[in-house]
């Protein structure tokens, strides 16, 4: 078990997430969907750390999070977030994607094998010295996916990675995804609006509406045989929202 | 029309005769003012950055405080400091006032706050964004601090530049600390006041137009600086 949230709620003025029990296994690719403003984000932030819950329990690999600052750095280091609004740093892309590694303290050549490896890798070798705010909304992606894999985290969380994108670059970025996930083990947790795209790569599907986790399970099963109306609402594309 | 003519063939025959007396009111301007901008710039920038990642909510007061400051008139700022390093004020024993050093204090006084200001809003407009992503992406807090800053570098030079202009040409704060002494605290602003007073215009102009000169001189670098090492 990778990551578990027993009771975890948040507040703002009002409850935006409810979560009685979540549990991610390792390995697997999750989607997250559901409609706008149903907490998707919300929760990943809550998982990556960097929004606290207003109260619930979080366990990374069966330890409970701690309040101290130092080991919470570790335990965030084994996870990385991808933003909805995709944001490079005012600076080369080469320099972007070698930032995890940096502030981890990898040693200079480990960090230039692995950065060239996967811009290689992402199709972007020859913008490696390119200011990344020159970049496409495609190449930004790629490269904001590129900078978060780099590390190699366990959890990798994508906040709808392909938002925006035509549909070259999101079977490109789909591909990558996948490929994380089956050659490097890398558990991926995805959030897309898309119900066909969490088809096509998720194994877990968890369907969020209001801030409950209205359903969870195997894709097959909430595409098909949905158990709740409104996951069947969402899945058929009549929920208004 | 004539006067303004004359002050500026004055100003190059100034520059151009390498007066000792002007080019030590010329050296003792910038180094006031560049000490000052580089201490104000130590203070502001971690402390607007600070207030810049909190909440706007939970810096209301603050900020109030902060713009107040920023648009002190400087002779308020040289009355302040004035009455602190006087010898009844409670820095007196120091024997500052009258020199350089208690120029430098005024100028700190009064651009502290507008780097500090200007840095905040800077750094408001997409901080903790970039600390969030810098956080993800596995640095501690002093790492994801720094690269705010780094990330903000364009807002944050602005703020300092501003705080350059506005020292490097206030003349009240400095007349009242420094005292205008010929040889010791004059600087090309009082130096300005008090040609202009005697009527000897055409010096004064050409004083004004080196001030200009040499401002746009510093900018340019910050500027340069600031579009990371590349002119335009
Ligand atoms: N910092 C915040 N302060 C107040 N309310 C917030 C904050 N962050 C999120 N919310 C609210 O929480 C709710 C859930 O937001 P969240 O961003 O998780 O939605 P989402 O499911 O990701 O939506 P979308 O698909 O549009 O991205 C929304 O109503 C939002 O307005
Ligand atoms: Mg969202």
């Amino acid at each position: 078990m990778l990551i578990e949230l027993i009771g975890i709620n948040k507040k703002y003025d009002k409850e935006v997430l409810k979560v009685d029990k979540l549990v991610l296994k390792e390995g697997l690719v999750y989607g997250i969907i559901g409609p706008s403003g149903a907490g998707k984000s919300t929760l990943l932030r809550i998982i990556n750390l960097l929004t606290p819950p207003s109260s619930g329990t979080y366990y990374f690999m069966g330890r409970s999070l701690p309040a101290n600052g130092k080991e919470r750095l570790q335990l965030q280091r084994n996870m990385a977030l991808v933003f909805q609004n995709t944001l490079l740093f005012r600076d080369s892309v080469w320099n972007n994607v070698a930032y995890g590694l940096k502030a981890r303290g990898y040693g200079r050549i480990e960090i230039e094998q692995r950065v060239d490896a996967l811009l290689e890798q992402v199709g972007l070798k020859d913008l490696a010295a390119r200011r990344a705010d020159t970049l496409s909304g495609g190449e930004a992606q790629r490269i904001a996916i590129a900078r978060a894999v780099a590390f190699e985290p366990k959890l990798l969380l994508l906040d709808e990675p392909t938002a925006n994108l035509d549909p070259g670059n999101i079977e490109l970025i789909e591909k990558m995804i996948k490929t994380l996930n089956s050659t490097k083990s890398i558990t991926v947790v995805m959030v897309t609006h898309n119900v066909f795209q969490a088809r096509r790569i998720a194994h877990e599907v968890i369907f969020i509406h209001e801030g409950n986790i209205v359903e969870a399970g195997p894709a097959e099963q909430i595409f098909t045989d949905p158990k709740d109306p409104r996951t069947r609402d969402f899945v058929e594309g009549r929920m208004i929202y | 029309m004539l006067r303004l003519y004359e002050g500026i063939i004055e100003a190059f025959r100034l520059i151009l005769a390498f007066d000792p007396a002007l080019l030590e009111i010329v050296l003792l301007s910038l180094r006031v003012s560049v000490i000052a901008i580089f201490i104000s710039t130590l203070l502001g920038v971690p402390l607007g950055t600070l207030l810049g990642l909190k909440p706007e909510k939970r810096t209301r007061l603050i900020n109030k405080i902060i713009f107040t400051f920023m648009g002190m008139p400087p002779v308020v700022a040289g009355l302040i400091i004035y009455l602190i390093l006087s010898r009844q004020g409670p820095l007196g024993v120091l024997g500052l006032l009258y020199t350089p050093s208690a120029m430098i204090i005024a100028q700190v006084f009064l651009a502290t706050p507008i780097v500090t200001g200007l840095t905040m809003v800077g750094i408001r407009a997409k901080g903790s964004e970039i600390e969030e992503l810098a956080r993800s992406l596995g640095a501690g807090s002093a790492l994801a601090a720094w690269t705010v800053v780094k990330e903000s570098r364009i807002a944050i030079l602005g703020a300092i530049i501003t705080g350059f202009s506005r020292v490097v040409a206030e003349v009240g704060a400095v007349m009242i600390v420094g005292g205008n002494i010929a040889g010791r605290t004059r600087v090309m602003t009082t130096a300005i006041v008090l040609e202009t007073r005697k009527g000897n215009f055409e010096l004064a102009i050409g004083l004004g137009i080196i001030l200009l000169l040499v401002s746009f001189i510093i900018n340019s670098i910050l500027y340069n600086i600031q579009r990371g090492g590349k002119a335009n």
